[in-house]
């Protein structure tokens, strides 16, 4: 099995190629349009602003390949909020390829903003992504920006708000939190999403 | 419900994790990756490094060991110790780090805090403040803590500082208060309240840490979001399954699985 990473300049992408690197799959890191059109699965990770990974995409001219991607795809944290539609960050159009729209999360004397650190997992539908996903697992979460809860939800995430952590639209997916940082609970849904 | 994170810190000097007490008269604890396999098998929520003599000696982090810690680590850390530019930031970013934490280099420049903020996004950069209270009861912050010969102790009042890192652009903020660290009589809970009202960001606790009743107060008194402590976890003082039993038992919201060892 192929797996490639997309190279669109994150600075997580080393951890999560470890992180496959632990359940014996040796990604590679790139930004080809052939390499990723044909992986076997195509994971775009990314920690950053909006922005700047969708013009990062654009100058790379992977906007339309990634699009048009019919394997299993898995965005990770920035790279799941690229796959919505619209970035309320710096307000950015993004890949459109799932029909989501990522909001910023409203500070609150309660709610700190970024929403950092361990939260739990509440699965919302049944998908081979959450193989043995148990209700109250925990997942490390870094971000500012969130997509609210939809049809597109496969788990739901409580922060004084019901927000999206996972996501799913045809081929494509997406984990707010980071599953290579998520110890067990992130390597579970790695393996899931590497045998789909 | 985000649970409030326990985190155990390691301060690396040449390549090995020590501990001194006040920051003064290192001992080594331990191997480096050693260490971090072994706080997260025991359930600890995320670990910071400090190169504690980078930026004394005015070099940057090493990077070899934070790749091999990033290789082996499946729960977030932290690294701070001499990184002074976007440069050596990414260094440490692409080595696998998922947060970089600056104290005496945004002391010397603060905008470095605005440029890891917009090249990183914020939630990559945590400032450390260090801070002592002085003979007048003002809490004033101190650079080059690493090193008590080059030690120095700044006009800048803490709160100050914390809420003109916030605005610049600061993720998250450690408090490291240096009249209780070491000693583990306690975190210095009126300290970290009166920062708490100030920090938006999630604020880490740093120096006390004594009891699982130290950590109980810091969570429920001054609110923290992490609780961060060295010697107490090194020497074996406190386990952190026990600790985090304790505090889920005094109601406190903590991630209480995965203790046990890894496939």
């Amino acid at each position: 099995m192929s797996v490639v990473l997309v190279d669109a300049g994150g600075t997580n992408i080393g951890s999560v190629r470890y992180a496959l690197q632990r359940l014996g799959v040796d990604a590679a890191l790139t930004a080809d349009a052939q390499s990723i059109r044909s992986a076997d699965k195509v994971i775009l990770p990314g920690v950053g602003a909006a922005a700047p990974g969708m013009a990062r995409l654009r100058e790379l001219e992977l906007v339309d390949v990634i699009r048009s991607l019919t394997q299993p795809v898995l965005g990770v944290c920035l790279g799941m909020q690229l796959l919505c539609e619209h970035s309320e960050e710096s307000d950015t159009a993004c890949l459109g390829v799932i029909p989501a729209s990522v909001r910023r999360f409203e500070e609150t004397p309660e709610r700190c903003v970024p929403h950092m650190g361990w939260n739990r997992l509440s699965p919302v539908a049944h998908h081979p992504l959450l193989k043995n996903l148990e209700e109250g697992d925990w997942a490390y979460f870094v971000h500012s920006y969130a997509v609210p809860v939809g049809d597109y939800t496969l788990v739901s995430c409580d922060y004084g708000m019901a927000f999206s952590a996972v996501i799913a639209s045809g081929n494509f997916h997406g984990m707010q939190f980071h599953p290579e940082r998520s110890a067990q609970v992130g390597a579970k849904l790695l393996k899931n999403f590497l045998e789909m | 419900m985000l649970s409030r994170r326990i985190i155990p810190c390691l301060d690396v000097r040449d390549g090995k994790v020590v501990k001194g007490v006040r920051f003064r008269d290192h001992v080594v604890m331990g191997e480096i990756v050693d260490l971090a396999l072994r706080y997260r098998d025991e359930g600890a929520d995320e670990l910071v490094f400090y190169d504690i003599t980078a930026s004394p000696q005015g070099r940057s982090v090493d990077r070899g060991w934070v790749e091999r810690v990033a290789r082996e680590i499946d729960i977030p850390f932290c690294v701070a110790g001499g990184i002074r530019s976007v440069t050596d930031a990414r260094e440490v970013l692409h080595a696998g780090a998922d947060k970089v934490s600056i104290n005496s280099p945004a002391l010397e420049r603060p905008d470095l805090i605005d440029e890891l903020a917009a090249a990183f996004g914020v939630q990559c950069v945590v400032v450390g403040v260090d801070s002592m209270r002085d003979a007048d009861g003002e809490w004033r912050v101190r650079q080059y803590t690493g090193d008590p010969t080059k030690t120095r102790s700044l006009a800048r009042r803490t709160l100050d500082w914390m809420v003109e890192a916030q605005r610049r652009g600061a993720g998250e903020i450690v408090l490291n208060c240096m009249d209780t660290d070491g000693v583990r009589q306690g975190y210095d809970l009126l300290q970290l309240a009166a920062a708490r009202k100030l920090c938006a960001v999630p604020l880490i606790a740093s120096g006390g840490a004594g009891t699982p009743a130290h950590f109980r107060d810091v969570f429920t008194q001054a609110r923290v979001d992490g609780a961060l402590a060295a010697s107490v976890f090194h020497s074996g003082a406190l386990s952190v399954p026990d600790l985090k039993r304790y505090l889920q038992q005094a109601g406190i919201v903590i991630r209480l699985q995965e203790t046990v060892g890894h496939e």
